[in-house]
């Protein structure tokens, strides 16, 4: 019994160690996009169920390991459709992502899309690129090939 | 001196200007030729007795397309009836999206209303769609009244607090504006053929 106890307890230990995605609201979000700071934010907007989200996520993280003056947040939309953070949790751990995610917990998209970028038309996969310090930013709405994030950290660092 | 000064500032300004790319709300949308599921080639204009129209771009592999395929049923059965028919579009790159997946679905999910096949993208270009579904309701005389989503809740039905398309063909058929004329929502990004 004692030790069907302790497995338990160990499958639980592993399940929190893997899993503790944050969630976030839109003002922390915005924050984010917002507050004036030396590093370009990179922010990419996806969701476990988006192909090409999929496919491009590799880019983010090779970003990562080739540019450390940059910070990256995944922010996973899946809670639009399907509000189980188990979901995202599982497919960070199989991916080994080792970027920061978090999960934007947020209903009635229509009256926050515009808030994180007006030109955005709410469709995955998408990208946002700031220099916070300017407040120049580029948008992206369609999936990432080689160099582009490169490109765009170049463009609006200039 | 003066009058290039106005040359220069008029030229500033349409090189400042974004290039427009599909219908606003109050634009005169165009009509379309496009091949259904059952074969035939399907226009606006071939419902000589419309109050308005229902134009969908949809696709069968975006989760939130299945999540609204029987919203856009029973939308389909409402308005078809009252004169204002469901016209969904395709315009999805990819092999789950091909013409034989297209009737391979519609046959599945019997759907009564065309779900034509628009391989150029051209259509969807022209519109202006970029997510799956991406819904655009028209007066007769093709003037756009809404641009958006189906509704407020793409999990489910029951948590639907506003219906944005079905508001805007109840005022198309009351001659009204629609109350809520666009919105934006999460959801598949229309594949474009070439990498844009």
């Amino acid at each position: 019994m004692k030790s069907v106890g302790l497995l338990v307890l160990g499958l639980t230990l592993a399940a929190t160690a893997a899993g503790q995605i944050p969630q976030i609201k839109l003002k922390e979000l915005q924050h984010l996009l917002t507050t004036k700071g030396e590093r370009v934010q990179v922010v990419n907007f996806w969701a476990t169920w988006c192909a090409p989200c999929v496919k491009e996520l590799p880019l983010f993280e090779k970003l990562r390991q080739e540019n450390n003056s940059v910070d990256i947040t995944l922010v996973s939309m899946d809670f639009d459709l399907d509000p189980d953070p188990g979901k995202v949790e599982r497919f960070v751990t199989r991916k080994k992502l080792q970027n920061k995610v978090v999960i934007l917990a947020e209903t009635d998209p229509n009256s926050w899309i515009d808030k994180i970028d007006k030109n955005w038309s709410g469709a995955l996969p998408a990208t946002l690129v700031v220099n916070t310090k300017t407040g120049k930013r580029k948008l992206v709405q369609h999936e990432l090939h080689e160099g582009d994030l490169e490109k765009l950290i170049t463009e609006v660092s200039n | 001196m003066k009058r290039l000064m106005m040359i220069v500032i008029a030229l500033v300004a349409v090189a400042a200007s974004p290039v427009k790319q599909g219908f606003d709300v109050g634009d005169q949308a165009t009509d379309f030729k496009l091949k259904n599921v059952d074969g035939k080639l399907v226009s606006l204009s071939d419902y000589k007795d419309a109050k308005g129209y229902v134009v969908i771009f949809d696709c069968n592999t975006c989760p939130y397309s299945k999540a609204y395929s029987q919203r856009i049923i029973n939308l389909d059965r409402k308005y078809t009836a009252k004169g204002i028919p469901v016209i969904a579009i395709n315009a999805n790159e990819g092999s789950g999206d091909s013409f034989e997946e297209m009737v391979r679905i519609a046959n599945k999910k019997k759907f009564n209303h065309p779900y034509l096949y628009d391989e150029t993208q051209a259509v969807a270009k022209a519109y202006g769609a970029t997510n799956t579904p991406h819904v655009f309701v028209l007066t007769k005389e093709l003037k756009v009244a809404y641009i958006g989503a189906i509704d407020d809740s793409p999990r489910n039905e029951k948590g639907v607090t506003k219906r944005y398309v079905e508001d805007a063909i109840e005022a198309v058929l009351a001659g009204k504006a629609a109350p809520i004329t666009k919105t934006k929502a999460i959801g598949c990004g229309i594949k474009w053929r070439s990498a844009s």
